[in-house]
């Protein structure tokens, strides 16, 4: 593969992390195309949820690079990494419990992110009608003025998702977006999730085999820090290394 | 759906408890204390513009600062500088060997007065450097630590030394700042008697509008979108920082704020009072302050004001009573209200008279949604698990729930007659 193709949208070369000599990232290198869904699946400890963290800015990369539209996020704080349209999804619901769902969603809304900004934010038509299109999307549209912390569980996790969505990200990270969902409501995310990609790349880490299948366009397996295969799930699924480290031991 | 482009300024329930406070400080008190209580009072609402500050900074930020003193002190320190300048002509100060400074300079054997010190002759510097010069100090603190994520446990323990520092630095520095005794004997302002009683009562009077303005000014910010983001970010750090926010000016700004509202407060204390001294800088008078807030309610900005009130009363009553256990109530009272209820008197006010109050206090209906974080927080999180737990059968349960869509529906109609909002 050639290392710089401009259609990739996520173009992560070399990538390690080290934690007191111990590589959580080892050398890792993976490539996102334009409205792809991306699964990372691994055991436990493999460093996929590192990974989004080295991708966001939360963590900082040893070596390496992590190219978004061929501009280089490693030296990015975390907010400017979100301003060039990358959204992340925590692993447990991050929501604000205090405010209402409403607000909730405003607050993610891309405009007026500066402090001066912020005081003089007005809730205008747009605002409205931009969160009240996105709650619909997410099936909460009629807890507006919920406040979020009185969500269920699935919902919470809806709620998150939509708050990324509002931000009209181009890379959309997903940390195990379906963990604690009821049967009925991992189909319903699974539909969320094919439709909201239109037009954007997802990156998803789950654990859930039958929703990885539902949904993945690739996936990539990792193992200690490194990539053990990639490709569709069928091909993945039948790659020796991967029964391996599945099963092997 | 169309109720919620609007959000008021303030609800129903706000405006009942602004004009009761307006009632309370500028006729109820003045008609009915002597110039000696008044005075009295005055000097508690001082502290109320620190109490205000914390409730911005600690309740809705949840950065808690330990070192308000500091620019409450900073504050005070700017205007008792130009108060003991303007007290100190050579015409009062001729017994001196150098006529002119003021008089504990004279004593510490300084024969000049300081650079720095001359700037403060003028009474627009002196101003603007009340202002100014504690928000700039805050600011400093604030990007120091904040753009460092110094946050929690540690940045109050940082704003407490710098308390402690600031106490020492002062003391020590006898010869410039007056020592331990402070400044002292301030008489006039531009040739005004601020010692006399009608000063006192007009001071009373300034002091309270100063303080009506940062209320407003705080309600204002609590109802923009900024005041959402500081109980985001006191909530999810994290998720507000990847929503696209340098939290760090969040932090710096509401940090500045409360620096700035504390020194107008130390401003005014030193008006009324009459000087200004180190013990009003360190360690103690910072954390009496965080009680303040506490027991109003840290998350009210009504509630800093009566809390404010309240404890420096019972402070006063007692300590004419029993001195030497006041710090002990003091401390008890504390403990207590962290412990029975976490969010001060508000709380309390909000769960059992609030109800009881008339039809026409809450509007024309039973609903009476106050914002969402004024409620009691900790009833607010049990209440979610009791629910959570019930509702985990999935989203099935939350079409059986049209009912919040109904029960806000009548604020539409109250808010047109209500006439109070923006946008």
């Amino acid at each position: 593969m050639s290392t710089n193709r401009s259609d990739f949208v996520l173009a992560v070369e070399g990538l390690t992390v080290s934690f007191d000599g111990f590589k959580a990232v080892n050398d890792l290198s993976f490539y996102v195309d334009e409205g792809e869904i991306r699964v990372i699946i691994g055991p436990n400890g493999a460093g996929k949820t590192t990974v989004l963290d080295l991708i966001c800015g939360r963590t900082q990369a040893t070596f390496g690079s992590i190219k978004f539209r061929g501009e280089e996020l490693t030296r990015m704080k975390e907010h400017q990494i979100v301003h060039h349209g990358v959204g992340r999804k925590f692993q447990n619901p991050s929501i604000y419990d205090d405010l209402s769902v409403f607000e909730n969603l405003e607050i993610s809304y891309p405009r007026g992110r500066s402090v001066f900004g912020a005081l003089m934010f007005k809730r205008d038509r747009e605002v409205i009608e931009e969160v009240e299109n996105i709650a619909e999307i997410i099936f909460l549209q009629n807890d507006l003025d919920k406040p979020a912390g009185l969500l269920s569980h699935g919902q919470k996790q809806w709620l998150e998702i939509g708050m990324l969505l509002i931000q009209k990200p181009d890379l959309l990270m997903l940390d195990e977006p379906v963990a604690g969902m009821s049967v009925a409501e991992r189909k319903k995310t699974a539909e969320l999730l094919n439709r909201i990609t239109q037009g954007r790349s997802v990156i998803v880490i789950e654990h859930d085999m039958q929703f990885v299948e539902d949904i993945a366009h690739r996936v990539t397996v990792m193992h200690q820090g490194k990539v053990l295969s990639e490709g569709s799930m069928e091909r993945v699924k039948n790659d020796p290394k991967v029964i391996e480290v599945y099963l092997g031991h | 759906m169309r109720q919620r482009s609007n959000i008021r300024f303030m609800s129903r329930q706000e405006v009942f408890g602004y004009v009761m406070l307006a009632v309370i400080l500028l006729a109820i008190i003045p008609l009915s204390l002597d110039v000696f209580r008044l005075n009295l009072i005055g000097k508690y609402l001082t502290y109320a513009f620190v109490a205000l500050g914390l409730v911005l900074c600690w309740g809705y930020g949840g950065i808690l600062s330990l070192g308000q003193g500091v620019f409450f002190g900073l504050g005070g320190y700017c205007m008792a500088m130009f108060l003991k300048l303007e007290a100190s002509d050579p015409e009062s100060t001729k017994i001196q060997s150098t006529p002119g400074i003021p008089d504990f300079m004279d004593w510490n054997q300084i024969t000049e007065l300081p650079w720095w010190w001359e700037p403060f002759r003028q009474l627009p510097f002196a101003l603007s450097a009340i202002v100014l010069l504690p928000t700039l100090f805050a600011f400093i603190i604030g990007v120091a630590m904040f753009k460092r994520r110094v946050g929690g446990v540690y940045f109050a323990i940082i704003t407490q030394s710098i308390a402690a520092i600031m106490t020492i630095l002062i003391i020590g520095q006898q010869g410039y700042t007056g020592g331990v005794n402070g400044i002292t004997d301030l008489r006039t302002l531009l040739g005004w008697d601020i010692r006399s009683d009608s000063a006192k009562v007009i001071l009373y009077y300034v002091c309270s509008a100063a303080l009506f303005i940062c209320l407003l000014l705080s309600q204002f910010i609590r109802y923009k979108k900024l005041g959402r983001i500081l109980v985001a970010m006191r909530d999810r750090e994290d998720r507000v920082r990847f929503s696209g926010y340098d939290v760090a000016n969040f932090k710096i700004f509401v940090f500045c704020l409360s620096a700035m509202f504390s020194a107008i407060g130390g401003a005014m204390f030193t008006l009324q009072v009459g000087f200004m001294s180190p013990s009003f800088v360190g360690i103690v008078p910072s954390i009496e302050m965080v009680i303040y807030c506490a027991v109003g309610g840290r998350l009210s900005l009504l509630g800093a004001v009566y809390g404010t009130l309240l404890v420096n009363w019972a402070k006063t009553i007692f300590s004419e009573t029993f001195p030497e256990l006041w710090l002990f109530a003091m401390g008890a009272l504390f403990i207590a209200v962290v412990m029975a209820f976490p969010n001060g008197l508000a709380s309390l006010f909000k769960r059992y008279i609030e109800p009881k109050l008339p039809a026409w206090y809450s509007g024309k209906t039973m609903v009476s949604k106050a914002p969402i974080i004024e409620k009691d927080s900790s009833m607010e999180t049990a209440h979610a698990n009791a629910l959570g737990s019930e509702e985990n059968i999935g989203p099935s349960k939350s079409l059986a729930k049209p009912e919040t869509a109904v029960t806000v529906a009548p604020r539409t109609d109250e808010k047109l007659e209500g006439g109070v909002y923006v946008d």
